[in-house]
């Protein structure tokens, strides 16, 4: 059988979890298990007012899909969705969304952590951060523990 | 000719999004590529003075500095990714 399609989106609009959950699951009667990862904008305790996101369109989208791709095929899995918003976000609004679906627990559990492992150091998305008084503040950097967490699927 | 691209603080140190370059025969690799565009002005300079810092897509796909340049229609140079 060959993997699913996954469902891939770079967008500026919000999204919502349980119609994206929904629409991966409606009709299924194979999938045992469904994991959800959400990244939020948080406010680094209140210094923060909002993040920017830039992506790069297109390569942005294709190297999801190939992320999604690695993973479906890695853990067998039933179904993924990937969503990455651009623009300004604000504390307390999503940034980005990962559903992954497998007949059990732990592949679910992987494929999503994979896919967010392999986002966070691979697909070209670049954070600003804005500060409460309206300055921009700098881009974020890199972090080595992202580096070491994508090492660990090797 | 080759178009390149630029994101992030790459972007905002060079001053532009993208350009199309004439590029010199003997520049045939992305490193060679980093070197010459570090000629071309102190804007350039400051985004690239730790090239190995970096990264850089040919046609919308990651690529190492050993990386050949031939045939590439389009050149992405950023910094590392921060999204997720």
């Amino acid at each position: 059988m060959s993997a699913p399609t996954p469902t891939i989106r770079v967008q500026a609009e919000d999204f919502d979890l349980p119609s994206e959950l929904l629409a991966l699951t409606k009709g299924r009667h194979d999938i045992g298990a469904v994991v959800t990862f959400s990244g939020l904008c948080r406010d680094e305790q209140g210094a923060l007012s909002a993040l920017e996101l830039e992506h790069y369109p297109g390569m942005a989208e294709a190297e999801m899909t190939r992320i999604a791709s690695l993973a479906l095929e890695r853990f067998s899995l039933l179904g993924l969705t990937a969503v990455h918003r651009y623009g300004k976000i604000m504390p307390g609004e999503n940034i980005v969304l990962v559903i992954a679906a497998a007949p059990h627990r732990q592949a679910a559990f992987d494929g999503a952590n994979f896919v967010m492992d392999f986002l966070k150091t691979s697909a070209p998305f670049w954070k600003k951060e804005h500060a409460v008084d309206g300055s921009a503040r700098d881009w974020v950097s890199a972090k080595d523990a992202d580096d070491q967490a994508q090492e660990k699927w090797r | 000719m080759a178009k390149l691209v630029y994101f992030a603080w790459v972007r905002e140190r060079i001053g532009k999004s993208e350009e199309e370059l004439d590029l010199p025969a003997q520049v045939t690799t992305v490193r060679d590529l980093l070197d010459h565009l570090k000629t071309l002005g102190e804007e350039y300079e400051h985004a690239l003075q730790y090239p190995e810092v970096i990264r850089v897509a040919i046609n919308q796909e990651h690529v190492e500095h050993s990386e050949t340049i031939a045939g590439a229609r389009e050149i992405g140079l950023f910094p590392p990714m921060t999204g997720g």
